[in-house]
């Protein structure tokens, strides 16, 4: 209560003050010293080779949200810089770290969990600001969850929810669930089976993709049948987070079905086809600086130091503890191109956003679908609810 | 049989010269749909440029100027003709612009540039560019051609132009992505429209200090998705209409006391509008479903739906 409290009178103090700053003409009165980290991870190797990841995957979005955030600071006296660390596999993160918030105390992160919460754990860290730009695991946002740590990157249950709203409006209510063995196809598929759930639709049937064969030669005749052995089914539910099969299952299913999950209509944080809602600005300011096109941890790292941005543009002060404040408070909100405000939840520091359902040429729909009602925000139908969450770590 | 052919040669005499009309650009189709404000029929349909948007008349209604953004240029058309007669140097991705009330220069927002460029029409050269904010929108010019609003949408700032020195004077932020922006009381209020944030601010242009917060509620319409956008004024500019995106409501504001007196239902995602020349009637762009809700402006009731073409977006009257 106190801290709403104090929110709000920084939101009022800050209107004033900056509400009559006329221009500020090379004048610096707020430096914004933000950090870029990266744990890098070997990947296991992939069927195709047609999507190659490129190398600065997330880091592109810090850089563009960076520029985006000097430009309004270059009329009110603020000044950014970004600082790239990069940690090769297998080197010490958490030393990288310590550095890093050793010269500041805003960071933005691409590692995977169990690194997000041991550099959240650092006592440096204490009051540090951190946004996980890539990690999707719910448990972040649950009972393994850090008062420092904030998530920008959508969850596993939120793309998860996504996809079911589309189905449940579908009525594609008999799901066909077929994944992968890397931990991402694992957490994605059981966020399937909780979202199944929650929507009332049904997984009648269930398999772990096993070949090890190449798909690229014989798909067409593995495929139809392998699906053969699903029944009958709506839908056929893919969970192969890498891209490793999934897209050798389009068009070779013994049943004539839709795909959909991580091929086919794929519940993404962002993807280049979406347009509507500003959005074609936002891809053509990307692609122009990138030379590439714009991905879900791309908006994600973009839409943590936009955060940023707008907090201190709102509060003119640049410490972690008052952004934070402010970014927990009623008076935040981020313009991030999806046709609604985005905010911060209170219970557990994820970004409340819509979630496009997208394939490579179009999107398909964007979540929350009509008729997917909430007592305080239709955005929070996606992901773990206030009661639903063990995240106490924000308090109230 | 008779009576049509009749009728339609009616038409045809009372239709020259003389009978106003509502141009709307429409944005996915690259052109321009003449809607004729006696009969509410489209009349014409003339092709523009690639992605039309912003749209604005000369004083004597002589010349188009028509924001062609994806052909990064601003085309100068013959309404009489229909003909394209040249092309503007206008930086890239020109979205919208203000005329100066010289009848000579064009501020134009560079929606892809973060820049505000400045154009003579007469010697057709670019006199100034301007820095902005990320993705400039809404413009606006002061009654005495003093300042120059352009508001940008990631900035979240109006940013105001001295039009003498070209450059910026003041920078006053409101809420997010502010899309447009108009001056009333002979230049001495200035407003703006934040979509997302979902209001419009009132500012007091001799100190630039925020007279009043605009906010709406369309009931049963979720906050999030009432997004005001275009808004234009009455003659005694005691009311606003202002339109709420896709809410798919224009409301109306009192303009003394700032109160929203009603909404009015029109198309889908209502972006921007004009009055006719006598203005009574008023002309909504509603995007999403391709047409434009003719309000009564005395009865505040939707009278007529026009299918114009895809994604209509700027809205401009031809006396």
């Amino acid at each position: 209560m106190q801290r709403r409290f104090r929110s709000a009178l920084i939101a009022v103090t800050a209107f004033a003050v900056l509400a009559t700053v006329a221009p500020a003409s090379g004048q610096i009165k707020v430096a914004v010293r933000i950090a870029y980290l990266e744990q890098q991870v070997d990947l296991p190797p992939t069927l195709s080779n047609l999507d190659p990841l490129p190398e600065d995957l997330g880091l592109a979005g810090a850089e563009l949200g960076v520029k985006d955030n000097a430009t309004t600071g270059s009329f009110l006296g603020h000044d950014y810089s970004l600082t790239v660390v990069t940690v090769p596999p297998g080197e010490d993160f958490l030393a990288a770290g310590r550095a890093a918030l050793a010269d500041s105390s805003l960071l933005v992160v691409k590692a995977p969990a169990e690194s997000l919460t041991a550099l959240a754990d650092l006592p440096e860290a204490a009051g540090a600001l951190v946004f996980n730009a890539s990690a999707q695991d719910g448990r972040l946002r649950d009972a393994d969850c850090r008062p420092n740590l904030f998530h920008t990157i959508v969850s596993y249950g939120m793309r998860a929810d996504a996809l079911a709203q589309l189905m449940s409006k579908k009525r594609w209510s008999d799901w066909a669930l077929v994944e992968g063995s890397y931990p991402g196809d694992t957490a994605f598929a059981e966020a399937l089976r909780t979202s199944a759930r929650k929507f009332g639709l049904s997984i009648s049937s269930e398999r772990q993709w096993v070949f090890d064969a190449d798909m690229r030669r014989n798909a067409a005749q593995e495929v139809p049948l392998f699906t053969q052995t699903l029944g009958d089914h709506d839908v056929l539910v893919v969970a192969d987070e890498l891209g490793d099969f999934g897209r050798y299952i389009l068009y070779n299913t013994w049943e004539p079905r839709p795909v959909a999950g991580s091929e086919g209509v794929a519940p993404r944080a962002w993807s280049s086809v979406v347009e509507q809602w500003g959005a074609a600005q936002l891809q053509n300011r990307f692609e122009d600086m990138a030379e590439r096109r714009m991905f879900s941890e791309d908006y994600a790292a973009w839409a943590a130091v936009r955060s940023i941005g707008e907090a201190v543009t709102r509060t003119g002060v640049a410490e972690a503890d008052a952004l934070r404040d402010y970014i927990l408070s009623d008076a935040f909100e981020l313009a991030g191109f999806k046709g609604r405000p985005m905010s911060f939840r209170t219970w557990n520091g994820q970004l409340r956003q819509p979630v496009p359902l997208v394939h490579p040429r179009a999107l398909v729909a964007l979540a929350p679908l009509e008729g997917f009602l909430h007592q305080r925000s239709e955005l929070d139908t996606l992901g773990l609810d206030a009661p639903e969450s063990a995240c106490r770590a924000f308090g109230e | 049989m008779m009576r049509t052919i009749l009728a339609a040669s009616l038409l045809t005499l009372a239709a020259p010269a003389g009978a106003a009309e509502i141009w709307v650009s429409n944005e996915k189709d690259d052109t321009i749909s003449v809607i004729d404000v006696e009969t509410l029929e489209v009349v014409r349909t003339i092709p523009t440029g690639e992605r039309p948007r912003g749209i604005t008349f000369s004083q004597d209604y002589s010349r188009l100027y028509i924001c062609a953004s994806d052909s990064d240029t601003v085309q100068v058309m013959d309404p009489e003709t229909g003909e394209i007669l040249h092309d503007l140097p206008s930086g890239e991705d020109p979205e919208q612009f203000v005329l100066h009330p010289n009848d000579r220069h064009l501020y134009i927002a560079n929606e892809d540039d973060a820049v505000t460029t400045v154009v003579d029409t007469e010697t057709r050269k670019v006199i100034a560019q301007i820095n902005v904010g990320i993705e400039p929108e809404g413009m606006a010019v002061s009654p005495d051609g003093k300042i120059v609003i352009t508001t940008s949408e990631t900035t979240n700032m109006a940013h105001w132009i001295d039009t003498e020195s070209k450059s910026i004077f003041a920078n006053t932020l409101v809420d997010s992505r502010p899309r447009h922006a108009e001056f009333i009381k002979e230049g001495g209020e200035l407003w703006v429209s934040s979509e997302i944030g979902g209001t419009i601010t009132v500012f007091n242009v001799a100190d630039q200090s925020e007279v009043a917060k605009i906010r709406f509620e369309v009931q049963g319409v979720h906050e999030d998705r009432v997004q005001p956008v275009g808004f234009e004024f009455t003659a005694d500019e005691k009311r606003a209409f202002v339109a709420l995106g896709p809410s798919n409501h224009v409301a109306v504001v009192n303009a003394e006391t700032f109160e929203v007196e009603k909404y009015i239902l029109v198309g889908r995602r209502v972006w921007h509008m004009d009055f006719s020349p006598d203005r009574s009637l008023l002309f909504t762009t509603n995007g999403v479903s391709g047409d434009v809700t003719v309000i009564d402006v005395a009865a505040l009731e939707p009278i007529k739906t026009i299918k114009v073409g895809r994604f209509p977006w700027g809205a401009a009257a031809r006396p």
